[in-house]
């Protein structure tokens, strides 16, 4: 039974995956510290990839497949005829910066997908990334959550402009669906709802 | 103060069935604890030594006797019928059951309270002033946008698991008592020269281990885009702060590491897409919530009372009460009364069910229905006519709630410490209590004057011990409990953060410390002096020669 949740426009439903998620084979467990511009702290602790790692990354020949930024940016001149198959989408990790897709790839909306991988449900720079995708670069195709992805994040995941959730293989994506209706008018606006309440009702005191 | 309308209340009734389904997937096993963590959390649920901890929420410190009463009754009726006022001007219950905490929270939502995101990696309770509103120093009232930004802030979904807390202060006076250098973010609103309302935003303040006074981002921004500017600093925060390391996971620890200017430019870069967008506050909003916080029914009164007077002149007890506990109004003939919940010889901050249940009727009779709770953990009723003020303190002495010690020695802040707290390193309840046992002296008291005094049980700071002119912290070493001691810190305009004045010291010891650093003021100071003034004059050096001078008598 398929763990993936899909929303087409209001409506949530578990769907079929069509979607298979490339990972990058091992690295040397080399946890580098890395300083400087930006990403000053993005790095501290996180793995950063090598070369010999996006070189060996295996991306099956057919099919629809996810593939990780890093090996999306080295290796975008392989997959140019999947890309327009649209048969290519890409991962991003939560301490990814987006800036080095958008300059890749300047046009997203050419990507059918877009995951963000969260590792672990507590990493909330997903909402971040979710709601630049959207709002910033302008990102309108199918936009997934993947990874540690539990029900008690789904109504800000939604809100922050993710359309399609792969909940962890062993809890209930049947179960997780209610959780997408927990609150029926939020305060601020987001991504899904631009307006504020109080741009959408009249709460003019009685 | 802010009425719920049937969006604000679908909101909070909407949170207690999804926590009540959370709590029933935690005991049914389905959640994790981990996975349970972060989710009571932001429904203030801690887990903690003798039992579970629930912080619910008193948004910018406003309460109404009827929430009170509901306080005093959920204390009876789930926990040892008493609460703990925190510094975050929340109220704390120190031993409800986990399984009852939904039931807890839907007696909250009947009364507009709730518990959201009153801990978590999340934004917290807006705090300000306690004399918001009525202070004759006041140039905007800053509640209106409180507000505004607790709506905005409750359940924003960018925001939803920050690297750590986030602690915002509002306020809207020309002295800060909001303290507003020592938040993640600092508003402080007040008119620019066209008369228009204006913020000041500081950045990267906090306490904590590493103690620090923000800095200025932005010296003028038009109150309209306040929400999408913290949306700016939030996310430039939420993006980039560290999550490896929950002890540099602050703000203030990427705002250091950058340096102001890198922080600011970033900040800017991001506002720049996030200007005018929908979250911008139109004037309507801005109206529609002042409306409730519209002027009391103020009666006109001349600036004297006879009765008032006549009190104050034959009953000493009742002036010195008078004397620290009245505090300036805007309106001629009222005054704001700070109920202590200081007695000596009891935890700071704890009223019990009783008391919640007086002071809700004194609000009501004398004080339109309205009081509020201070970030000293003392409780306000800020609207009483002179006339009143006697009867308001009769029945207060009667219930221990007109110490007259506020703003003394020992109406000492002071967190729940290591009689409650998981993460104490030391017990800090105790420390007051024999420190105000040690001075269980009125006369003495009021002859030392202001002062304030902090305790905080480790370095999370809950007590501000950094920001008490003298400031105790617990540390622990090899496995017991020893104090730190600081002079020098402040609250308000002129902020400081205290130094630390030598080696740490036992609890017995505590006691003697603190009154050998009085005994030097004492002996040191000028006529017009408080203890702060002597030691930024002295500076830590002949407190510190004082306090670890060999005793003659060895006792
Ligand atoms: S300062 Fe430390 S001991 Fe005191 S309440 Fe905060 S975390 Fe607990």
């Amino acid at each position: 039974m398929s763990n993936l949740i899909k929303l087409n426009g209001d409506v949530a439903s578990i769907v079929e995956n069509e979607w298979t998620i490339v990972n990058l084979p091992a690295g040397q467990a080399e946890e580098r510290k890395q300083a400087g511009k930006v990403v000053l702290f993005k790095l501290t602790g996180e793995k950063t990839v090598t070369d010999e790692q996006i070189a060996d990354t295996v991306i099956p020949a057919s099919g629809k497949v996810l593939v990780p930024l890093s090996v999306f940016i080295a290796r975008k001149a392989e997959l140019q005829t999947r890309i327009a198959a649209s048969e290519i989408g890409v991962w991003i990790a939560t301490h990814e910066v987006l800036e080095s897709l958008i300059e890749n790839q300047p046009d997203l909306n050419a990507l059918p997908i877009i995951a963000v991988n969260v590792e672990r449900f507590a990493d909330g720079r997903i909402f971040s990334l979710g709601t630049l995708l959207r709002k910033r670069y302008g990102y309108k195709n199918e936009l997934r959550a993947v990874g540690d992805v539990l029900r008690d994040q789904l109504f800000f995941l939604k809100r922050s402009g993710f359309t399609s959730y792969l909940i962890r293989a062993d809890r209930s994506a049947e179960e997780a669906l209610a959780s997408l209706k927990d609150f029926t008018t939020p305060y601020q606006g987001a991504v899904d709802e631009a307006l504020p309440v109080f741009k959408r009702y009249n709460r003019a005191v009685k | 103060m802010y009425k719920y309308d049937e969006i604000d209340q679908q909101i909070v009734d909407e949170r207690v069935a999804q926590f009540r389904d959370q709590t029933r997937r935690y005991l049914a096993g389905e959640l994790t604890e981990d996975e349970f963590r972060p989710l009571r959390l932001q429904n203030g649920l801690y887990i903690q030594r003798q039992a579970p901890m629930l912080r619910i929420a008193v948004p910018y410190g406003m309460l109404s006797s009827r929430q009170l009463r509901k306080l005093g009754d959920i204390a009876k009726k789930y926990d040892k019928a008493y609460g703990h006022f925190s510094t975050r001007q929340n109220l704390q219950l120190n031993w409800p059951k986990v399984e009852d905490v939904p039931d807890i929270l839907a007696e909250l939502a009947t009364v507009e309270m709730h518990a959201i995101q009153t801990s978590g990696n999340c934004i917290r309770n807006i705090t300000t002033d306690q004399f918001v509103g009525i202070a004759p120093d006041e140039v905007v009232d800053p509640r209106a946008m409180a507000e505004i930004m607790r709506q905005w802030s409750t359940f924003h979904p960018e925001f939803a698991l920050l690297p750590r807390k986030f602690k915002i202060a509002v306020s809207g006076t020309q002295d800060d008592r909001a303290v507003v250098q020592v938040h993640d973010i600092g508003m402080e609103f007040y008119l620019d020269s066209n008369k228009k309302i204006a913020v000041k935003v500081w950045v990267g303040g906090g306490l904590g281990r590493t103690p620090i006074l923000g800095s200025v981002i932005r010296e003028h921004l038009e109150w309209q885009h306040a929400l999408t500017y913290c949306e700016a600093i939030v996310r430039v925060y939420n993006l980039h702060g560290r999550r490896d390391n929950m002890f540099k996971a602050r703000i203030k620890i990427l705002v250091k590491a950058l340096g102001i200017d890198e922080f600011k430019r970033q900040v800017e870069a991001e506002w720049a897409h996030l200007k005018d967008a929908p979250n911008t506050i139109t004037e309507a909003e801005l109206a529609r919530v002042s409306k409730h916080f519209d002027a009391m029914p103020y009666e006109t009164l001349p600036a004297h009372d006879a009765s008032f007077d006549a009190a104050i002149a034959s009953n000493p007890a009742f002036a010195a009460w008078a004397k620290r506990s009245l505090h300036v109004h805007k309106i001629p003939g009222y005054r704001a009364v700070t109920l202590s919940l200081k007695p000596h010889g009891s935890a700071p901050g704890d009223a019990s069910t009783e008391q919640m249940h007086v002071i809700a009727d004194l609000a009501e009779q004398y004080s339109f229905g309205e009081l509020r709770v201070s970030h000293e953990q003392n409780l306000i009723l800020a609207d009483v006519k002179l006339g009143d003020l006697f009867a308001v303190w009769q029945k207060a002495r009667a219930h221990g709630l007109a110490t007259p010690n506020i703003g003394l020695l020992t109406d000492i802040i002071c967190c729940p410490g290591g009689d409650f707290c998981s993460l104490a390193n030391a017990k800090s309840i105790p420390i007051a209590v024999a420190i105000q046992q040690q001075f269980d002296n009125l006369d003495y008291l009021h002859d030392i004057g202001d002062i304030e005094l902090n305790i905080s049980g480790c370095m999370n700071a809950c007590g501000h011990h950094h920001v008490g002119h003298i400031g105790i912290l617990g540390v622990d070493k090899d496995g017991s409990e020893w104090y730190q001691v600081s002079i020098g810190g402040s609250q308000g305009n002129n902020a400081s953060i205290g130094s630390v004045i030598g080696p740490s010291f036992s609890a017995e010891e505590m006691p003697a410390v603190v009154q050998k650093l009085i005994d030097v003021y004492l002996k040191e100071r000028t006529p017009e002096e408080q203890f702060i003034d002597t030691v930024r004059r002295l500076g830590v050096v002949p407190f510190k020669a004082h306090v670890y001078a060999k005793d003659e008598v060895a006792a």
